[in-house]
């Protein structure tokens, strides 16, 4: 039964990798890439994890793959935001169609 | 003092958990990295260390953690959403938003729910004057207030309940 169910988790969070890939591939700057890539890779490595750890159950890999699950929700978002705010910093432009940008107005109002 | 007991405690545990063998090998050398890790991390410890020994704080956060997994998975199916449609909807921008929130703990955990949230991704904190500046991959609206109480007001609430 707990093997049903770990094979269930890993089809999801595969499909959901391959989403954030995708969208690595078609969507237009580094801002929008770093949202399909952080979002979708997150919660899909986190599922792989999880079948895998209902494959294995309370022993070494099982609670490795729990562990690892942990270490990358906390850790990932915070990759999202150290790219986000350098590729800015360094002067990496918005797609031509954003809408607004109020992080550099408010950057020329204090320089 | 308790924070460099509470580190060093998780930094242990979490060795042994990841090296799997309790032969006295490897617990002196846990020992060893548990006493390094606490006395290099303990300044960026929270400064209230048993702020979530509270029955007011703690069952906030257990309400917490099953909201956030569900805003995670609406964030996953949004994104699988616009990534394959055909015509890729977005409507990309950064916007300023107000926040609160003034510990940095709370703040930590609030920009990192709003980026693993639907649409949102944190760019830039400005903790002086609470602002939070966000790339909005869908922005509905440009002003402060009401971009406010679209993006930030829902776990503004609940994580203001819990550390501040």
């Amino acid at each position: 039964m707990n093997e049903i169910f770990g094979l269930i988790f890993i089809i999801v969070g595969v499909a959901f990798d391959f989403f954030g890939c995708l969208g690595l591939v078609r969507l237009p700057d580094v801002y929008n890439r770093l949202h399909s890539s952080i979002k979708c890779v997150t919660l899909g490595t986190s599922s792989i994890l999880f079948g895998l750890f209902l494959f294995k159950g309370f022993n070494e890999a099982g609670l490795k793959a729990l562990l690892c699950i942990l270490f990358l929700i906390l850790t990932a978002p915070v990759t999202a935001h150290v790219l986000s705010r350098s590729a800015h910093k360094s002067g990496v432009k918005l797609w031509e169609k954003s809408v607004c940008d109020k992080y550099s107005e408010d950057k020329d109002a204090l320089s | 003092m308790i924070k460099r007991v509470i580190l060093f405690i998780g930094a242990f545990f979490t060795w042994i958990f990841l090296s799997w063998d309790t032969d006295m090998e490897h617990i002196i050398v846990g020992i060893a990295i548990g006493i390094f890790v606490s006395f290099m991390t303990a300044d960026l410890f929270e400064k209230r260390t048993l702020i979530l020994v509270n029955l007011k704080r703690c069952p906030w956060f257990f309400y917490y953690i099953p909201l956030f997994i569900w805003e995670c998975i609406k964030a996953n199916i949004d994104g699988a959403y616009r990534v394959v449609h055909p015509d890729l909807p977005i409507r990309p921008g950064i916007v300023k938003v107000r926040t609160t929130l003034k510990s940095d703990t709370g703040l930590t955990f609030l920009a990192n729910t709003l980026t693993l949230k639907p649409g949102t991704l944190t760019v830039d904190i400005d903790k002086e004057n609470g602002f939070l500046y966000i790339h909005w991959i869908d922005v509905k609206t440009q002003g402060v207030e009401a971009a406010t109480e679209l993006i930030v007001h829902k776990f503004e609430r609940i994580l203001k309940k819990i550390f501040e």
